[in-house]
């Protein structure tokens, strides 16, 4: 879908440098630069607030699925009951899908960074590729819907045994954490198509979409190596 | 206001150590051959602790009671050695304190628990349940017999689950609701838990350890003083909790082996 | 020249009563709202713990009333043994989460630190919003265990397994009551992380020019490194929580193991493990009493000091001990597991980073004490209930001596040993940390100030009173009085009966005592005296706000540079024996000696 503009965006300025009232050559993180050895007036370069924002959801995210980790390797290791299964075999597909839509980001996003940048060419492909990134998104989800069923049809539910407990509660965890996603994907759309967009925002949008990616590939082994 | 604080901190931290220092609310006497290092340890750490809250509060009303209310044209000063010396002392004083409880404490935890049973111990295994406590001797021939929780019924008094037409080692285990033990004899107990969690809590043995569903656990003693005695659950198993306990019977050789054969006879 | 703190989605000011007051992107309006859930919160659990005393005093007393709260758990007034564990369950968890999570960090923090880092707000506000909502959906849930036919769960604030999970076999509340608890935690879990995340961006981003790392508050820097405990901790609970509601709703076995065999009935679950949910509960539940604690070390340091009218002794160490406090929070909760049946080893290893969490608390206590020494001491209910908290958490720390240690855990565990040492420190300091923050605050929040006879006397009640309930329950454990008994049916507790009365009345009065802290913040709230600007004398940025209550972006059209550390006093200035934080006048200063 084509965005007709005549300017490019306003651009958000993420790393101002502004100079120190006395500038001694070293401004920058968390240095202390004496003004005029009495008063020091302290600098600090802050980066965007939704990159440390990001990173530190990221961090709780980490921690909730290294607790389900835990889990499953106690649940496995103390009890006779576990019972090894196939991983459905779209997985595999799925996860092609997801890492795909993880290139189209990253094709979306500097697309946008040009275009912030001031080059008007290549206006409209930064859209095409975010809404193609969304498609596989969903996509994704809708085969980890698929491979559900596939287990259903084996026979295999929550409660079954543990460890097809566990392939549900982490593909249903993982999922959740995706939805998410795929609605700041649609939120970055929207601000694109208003011209509202940050580049902090994309650049956050897109460190989420790509963690959900890595995640996924540490779950996919840790079901294939445990389940 | 501020001496008034300083006097009643003074006052609050004696009177909180009157009842320790003179015993007045304490752990019964110890019974059992493993507890005399549980108790030393507990004096030391009690010393240590206690010189520490006493220092501190001290300090900390002498502090408020001489420095407070702005003298004029009095400037703050500075601790002798600053920081620095705060932060060794907090170092080098408790440091010191600390590792020394841990270390000797390691000794008191290892000989209960990383010392096995004695070849002649006492096999008695306890069940805890909802809410009451039942115990099981094997028997002459020293087997337990084995329980089939499909088996058990509080209704037909099978708590166990034996199956006692079919198997003869559980013919002859017998079941009780309270314990016995002959005095001076090690005694391996073999813990169960029917339901939920529970725990087993002797104070007098220095004895204390929870049951974990699924889980087999055991743990080993000897009493050396003859009398009755409580076993309490500590881990809250639902409504009946406060309840939950049974009697325990340090008796001599002799009238251990008199209750064995009273017992039988009830079976 | 870019301004480069602000990054926040500049909001205009609300206009709307909606906008204003309930669905509010101010952090200032956030904090107060989560300062009234823990008010709220603070009653209801201290009006259920005059119920459990007056039950343990007297077991069979019929409590006037009684029965119009629950008909099955107060039949003639008289609190079934069930119903006793129920209303323990709920006082806990409500002060634990909805308490002492809530007022020093989540109100005071939200409203504070902000302003303290120099801001217009936090970066997210609507997730701060949306955290303050969350929470007390979470609370709404909780409470609405007491109204379904069982009643709230009666498993204890640590809803051991299998117990909580087998479902209602397993006793009264332990169905519909287990699930709502469940949920209600989970849901607090999301807040919490909402709020963690705005807490953490705003301490590294958003600190206004000249405001470096080193130049922040105490209490910014414990608001900081408790939302960092708070994003690992809370983000483990949560998924423990939604594990734990699907061995209820979904017939999963995560943590009910097999051949459990209840009411004579063979239990459908197989292969779960109890120990799971222990060590799943106990990693976030020991940096949560961290989280409960440090935000008051944060708020004490900088009442004393304001009203030392000198900096600490060293300001970096304290910084440095509290984030050795969170770091090392992490490694120890086994301690609460020592009897659990997990291997005896574990316990050992668990014992000594037990022990050596002694050392930072230790060095914190003794910077404080050292910092006494010399200074300019001045008494108001701030700084009273600022020094009693250091004379509690003494008390409290002490009895920690003993529970680190695993040998002697075997005769304290499950006692009221322990529970005497978590109430003086989390019932006692940490709330006497939320009195000091109320009595210094209050006057920049509502531009009044509280009265301060009735903050004394207020004082005074709490600090006897709270020695005379707590400290016996040391003296309880130390005779084996076991915890969560409803009555005290054992032969060799009867002699501890007359013991509990006399706490029972001490709670009872104490707790009485409170009402003049609820009536002074409500009658101050609208009559009090007005407030200056400044009333303190402090230097931290709170105070250079340029109204009182502050402008809804906190410093009005120019956000302040900073060219001072946050606690220049004793040094010569024209406004006195301190310089605050955004005064660019050039005075001799001190320097922190680490």
């Amino acid at each position: 879908m084509a965005t007709i503009v005549h300017e490019p965006p306003r651009i958000e300025e993420q790393r101002d440098r502004s100079p120190l009232v006395s500038d001694s050559g070293n401004g920058g993180w968390r240095n202390l630069v004496p003004a005029d050895g009495e008063l020091r007036l302290v600098q600090e370069y802050a980066p965007p607030p939704s990159s440390t924002g990001i990173w530190v959801a990221l961090a709780a995210i980490s921690m909730s699925f290294a607790a389900l980790t835990s889990a499953l390797v106690v649940r496995k290791g103390g009890a006779l009951d576990w019972r090894h299964f196939t991983l459905p075999s779209i997985l595999y597909l799925n996860t092609v899908l997801l890492l795909a839509s993880s290139v189209t980001l990253e094709i979306s996003r500097r697309r946008v960074a040009t275009f912030m940048g001031g080059v008007r060419s290549q206006v409209a492909s930064p859209a095409r590729w975010l809404y193609l990134t969304l498609a596989l998104g969903l996509l994704f989800v809708a085969g980890q819907y698929a491979a559900w069923r596939q287990l259903n049809a084996q026979g295999l539910y929550l409660a079954t045994n543990p460890s097809s407990s566990f392939f549900y509660v982490l593909t249903a965890a993982h999922g959740l954490h995706v939805l998410g996603g795929l609605g700041g994907l649609g939120r970055v759309i929207r601000k694109l198509n208003t011209l509202s967009l940050r580049r902090s925002t994309l650049d956050a949008t897109s460190r989420y979409w790509h963690f959900m990616d890595v995640l996924w590939i540490y779950l996919l082994l840790l079901l294939w190596a445990k389940l | 206001m501020a001496k008034f604080f300083a006097v009643t901190i003074f006052v609050i931290a004696i009177l909180s150590a009157i009842p320790i220092l003179q015993h007045t609310w304490w752990m019964a006497p110890d019974i059992s051959t493993h507890g005399a290092l549980i108790d030393e340890q507990m004096s030391e750490t009690m010393a240590e602790a206690g010189i520490s809250f006493l220092a501190s509060q001290i300090l900390l009303a002498f502090f408020i009671w001489r420095f407070s209310g702005a003298r004029p044209g009095e400037k703050t000063k500075n601790f002798p050695g600053g920081a620095k010396t705060v932060v060794w002392a907090g170092f080098l004083l408790v440091g010191a304190e600390v590792l020394a409880l841990g270390v000797f404490g390691v000794k008191a935890w290892a000989n209960i628990y990383l010392v096995p049973p004695a070849a002649n111990a006492m096999p008695i295994q306890v069940q805890a349940g909802q809410f009451a406590f039942y115990f099981r001797y094997p028997g002459p021939d020293g087997t337990f017999g084995a329980m089939h929780p499909d088996m058990i019924s509080e209704a037909n008094q099978n708590f166990f689950g034996l199956d006692t037409d079919h198997d003869p080692d559980a013919k002859d285990d017998l079941v009780t609701a309270e314990m016995a033990v002959p005095v001076n004899r090690e005694i391996h107990l073999l813990m169960h838990s029917k339901d939920v969690g529970h725990s087993f809590f002797v104070p007098e043995l220095r004895v204390q350890q929870d049951f974990v569903p699924g889980l087999d656990l055991s743990l080993h003693f000897t009493a050396t003083k003859v009398g009755k005695y409580e076993i309490v659950c500590t881990q809250l198993c639902g409504l009946g909790h406060y309840n939950m306990k049974a009697y325990l019977y340090v008796m001599s050789q002799e009238d251990f082996d008199n209750w064995l054969k009273k017992e039988a006879a009830l079976q | 020249m870019h301004d480069m703190s602000a990054h926040v989605a500049h909001h205009a000011p609300p206009t709307s009563f909606i906008r204003k007051h309930v669905f509010s992107l101010d952090h200032k309006v956030i904090g107060k709202q989560y300062y009234g859930l823990a008010f709220v919160a603070v009653l209801i659990g201290m009006f259920l713990s005059w119920l459990m005393r007056i039950h343990l005093g007297w077991t069979n007393f019929a409590i006037p009333g009684l029965h119009l709260l629950s008909s099955n758990g107060a039949p003639g007034n008289v609190m079934t043994p069930e119903y006793y564990l129920q209303l323990m369950t709920m006082h806990a968890t409500i002060m634990v989460f909805f308490v002492l999570t809530t007022a020093p960090f989540a109100a005071f923090g939200n409203y504070f630190l902000p302003i303290q880092v120099g801001a217009e707000d936090m970066p997210f506000p609507r997730f701060n919003m949306m955290s303050f909502w969350v929470t007390f959906v979470g609370f709404l849930v909780l409470v609405a265990s007491f109204f379904v036919s069982d009643g709230p769960t009666l498993g204890g604030w640590t809803q051991y397994a299998p117990l909580s999970a087998v479902g209602t076999v397993g006793g009264p509340g332990e169905g519909m009551g287990v699930v709502l608890w469940a949920a209600s935690i989970a849901i607090f879990c999301v807040g919490q992380l909402l709020g963690s995340l705005n807490f953490i961006t705003t301490t590294l981003d958003m600190r206004t020019k000249g405001m470096s790392l080193w130049r922040l508050p105490l209490s910014a820097w414990a608001w900081f490194i408790t939302s960092c405990m708070g994003l690992t901790a809370f983000a483990v609970l949560m998924p423990g929580c939604i594990l734990l509601i699907l061995d209820h709703v979904a017939g999963t076995s995560f943590f009910v193991p097999s051949n459990l065999v209840i009411n004579d009935q063979l239990q459908p679950h197989a292969g779960g493990s109890t120990l799971l949910w222990q060590h799943l509960f106990w990693f976030f539940g020991h940096p949560e009493v961290y989280i409960a604690i440090v935000p008051g070390m944060g708020i004490v340091s900088h009442v004393l000091i304001t009203n030392m009218r000198r900096p600490m002794l060293s300001h970096r160490v304290l910084v440095y001990s509290m984030a050795a406090l969170a770091v090392l929070s992490y490694m120890v909760y086994g301690h609460h597991m020592f009897v659990s049946g997990m291997n005896p080893i574990s316990s050992l290893a668990f014992s000594f980073p037990t022990l050596i969490i002694t050392i930072p608390s230790t060095i914190i206590v003794l910077i404080w004490l050292g910092s006494l020494y010399g200074a300019r001491l001045r008494i108001n209910s701030a700084s009273l209930f600022a020094l009693g908290f250091i004379s509690m958490f003494i008390a409290g720390g002490v009895s920690g001596f003993f529970l680190a240690q695993p040998s002697l855990d075997i005769m304290l565990h499950a006692t009221y040993f322990v529970v005497g040492h978590f109430h003086m420190v989390m019932g006692v300091a940490a709330m006497f940390g939320i009195f000091a923050g109320t009595y210094f605050w209050f006057p920049k929040m509502f531009g009044r100030m509280m009265n301060e006879t009735l903050g004394k006397l207020h004082f005074w009640l709490s600090f006897v009173g709270a020695y005379a309930i707590f400290m016996p329950f040391h003296y309880l454990g130390m005779a084996g009085n076991v915890r969560r008994y409803q009555a005290f049916a054992p032969d060799y507790m009867q002699p501890l009966v007359p013991l509990h009365r006399f706490i029972t009345v001490a709670a009872l009065l104490t707790g009485a005592a409170q009402l003049i802290f609820v009536y002074n913040l409500i009658y101050s709230r609208f009559w009090g005296e007005p407030a200056t600007d400044n009333p303190w004398q402090g230097t931290s940025l709170e105070w250079s706000t340029p109204t009182t209550p502050p402008p809804h972006n906190n410093f009005g059209d120019k956000l302040p540079e900073v060219y001072h550390d946050p606690y220049q006093y004793g040094v010569e200035s024209s406004m006195g024996d301190y310089v605050m934080q955004a005064s660019p006048e050039r005075v001799e200063t001190v320097s922190d000696e680490a």
